[in-house]
């Protein structure tokens, strides 16, 4: 877990031809993870988030166009990843350098096999030194827990099954794309305490999630996202504590320990993308400044930052 | 009032739930916790009346059920509207928006577009989206089109099953605040279901747990 290694990511963007018009999914999306520590994307459903993980990993349909570039900095020679073809990404990137860790991994898993043969399956393919019960009992499970099929496993089961295949190969850096969707609190925490050991054992983490306090648990630093840009980055408490975008400061307003109130109107379809900032018509302090889209600057993409309001 | 007493639900040999009572007050939420695989899903279902149970009691304002899933109960039945999780595995994907949220009334024999585009409104869905299939919208949008269903028929009853669990922040706000002004406006009870203590805190009138098969605790 030693050596510079990074994840650099400068303009990615990601759109999709569908019949009759084009999705931007996330447009110039630019940010870094470090090995150590854990950068959480947040943003609601629909909003880009998951395709970004996905476009890092190769795995985006046919249709998709990619742009910008995304350096896997790791001993000699870094892997633009963008730009790999996909034996370069099967070979040296997934699972080896970058391991995933799935959205529902119940249905994740192949329902015919036992969670033993598929961890064994990933075991074998990366040419691991681990075996099965090892891997099973870092990451908290018993070795007759493997011996039963994806039906027969509990949601926290399938999670830790989840975890020991995506490193199964010691990946450095992991991708968690909203890995407590279904899963009750107790078993959040739990999945989170995961995720921050894996930091502190020294592996960079990318938490997608739209769950904000399960971010503010685990994550380092925070990049908000908001029709397919991201609006805000920066560290955890700076940035729920004293949200300068307003998109952040609503997230942070609804939540129901605040005060529960949603932020009006719907975000934009991302077929059609309006010019300048995609936040404005929702914001209620629009000027003729926010028709040109507001550059990242100093953390915040906003041309009226609240801090600046109040000032 | 909507009372389930004494219910238990096996499937196959497995007991899902084990002689649990609970009730639901008009004008009231209740909230319902325990942990994942508790039983709460299965609960929800049957007080929907959309799962029979082994053995125990539902009653519906004051009438027992006793014919499930018959002609005879589907006055019984309109009167219970459950609100899924997963709003992906709950709306038939061969219809667009608009019918998924007219269905209900469509399949009482009463089609009305005028209460499809108001309801829309209500859970924030604009005109053009009421076009769309499933596939094309987001979960979030997607949600908002099944409380809308849910709310169609003038439930007297709403069971909300983990509903905001998969949503963002203001999406939740949002879609809680529909139904609390549904609630007020008819008096309807509203059984809220979540593992989310503070959402639970925050929206219901009272709380009450299911701890597992056979044991429930205030």
């Amino acid at each position: 877990m030693t050596g510079r290694r990074r994840l650099r990511v400068q303009g990615l963007s990601v759109s999709f031809r569908i019949p009759g018009a084009r999705v931007r999914a996330v447009s110039e999306a630019t940010f870094e993870v470090r090995p150590g520590s854990c950068l959480a994307l947040v943003g609601e459903s629909g909003c880009g988030k998951s395709v970004l993980a996905h476009a890092l990993l190769g795995l985006l349909p046919d249709n998709a166009t990619v742009s910008g570039q995304a350096w896997l900095e790791c001993g000699e020679e870094p892997v633009e990843l963008l730009g790999a073809s996909q034996a370069v990404l099967a070979r040296r990137v997934r699972g080896r350098e970058i391991g995933l860790i799935p959205q529902s991994p119940a249905t994740h898993l192949t329902p015919v096999r036992t969670a033993r043969a598929q961890l064994q399956e990933a075991i074998r393919e990366l040419g691991s030194r681990a075996t099965a019960d090892d891997l099973a009992a870092r990451y908290g499970l018993r070795p007759r827990e493997l011996d039963r099929y994806p039906h027969e496993l509990s949601g926290g089961m399938a999670q830790r099954v989840a975890n020991a295949i995506a490193l199964a190969g010691d990946p450095w850096l992991v991708l968690a794309d909203e890995p407590t969707s279904g899963l009750d609190r107790p078993l959040v925490d739990r999945a989170m305490g995961t995720l921050r050991e894996l930091c502190d054992e020294g592996r960079a983490v990318l938490l997608i999630t739209h769950d904000l306090r399960a971010a503010e648990r685990v994550a380092d630093d925070l990049a908000v996202m908001y029709a397919s840009r991201l609006v805000e980055v920066g560290p955890v408490a700076e940035v729920l504590g004293r949200p300068r975008h307003p998109y952040t400061a609503g997230l942070v307003a609804a939540q129901p320990d605040r005060a529960f109130v949603p932020i009006p109107g719907l975000p934009p379809e991302l077929t059609r993308l309006p010019e300048g900032c995609a936040f404005r018509s929702r914001c209620g302090h629009e000027t003729g400044r926010c028709a040109v889209p507001p550059p990242m600057d100093g953390g915040v993409a906003c041309h009226h930052p609240l801090e600046d309001r109040h000032a | 009032m909507l009372e389930a007493s004494g219910i238990t639900v096996r499937y196959g040999g497995h007991t899902a739930l084990d002689e649990a009572s609970l009730t639901i007050t008009p004008g009231k939420v209740t909230g319902l916790a325990g942990p994942s695989g508790c039983g709460k899903s299965t609960l929800a279902r049957v007080m929907a009346l959309m799962l029979r149970p082994v053995s125990g009691t539902l009653t519906v304002d004051g009438t027992v059920v006793t014919r499930w899933r018959q002609r005879a109960a589907r006055d019984l039945r309109t009167r219970v509207a459950l609100i899924y999780q997963q709003p992906r595995l709950s709306v038939d994907p061969r219809l667009k928006l608009a019918e998924v949220i007219g269905e209900p009334l469509a399949a009482n024999g009463r089609p009305d577009e005028g209460r499809v585009t108001e309801l829309a409104r209500e859970t924030g869905l604009t005109g053009e989206l009421l076009t769309r299939w499933p596939h094309e919208v987001s979960d979030g949008q997607l949600q908002r089109a099944c409380v809308a269903r849910a709310l169609t028929l003038e439930p007297r009853y709403l069971v909300c099953d983990e509903m905001t669990t998969m949503l963002d922040a203001s999406t939740q706000a949002h879609l809680v605040g529909v139904v609390n002004a549904y609630r007020e406006r008819t008096g309807a009870g509203v059984l809220a279901i979540s593992h989310d203590p503070v959402l639970l805190d925050r929206w219901a009138d009272e709380v009450v747990g299911l701890a597992g098969p056979g044991e429930q605790s205030p």
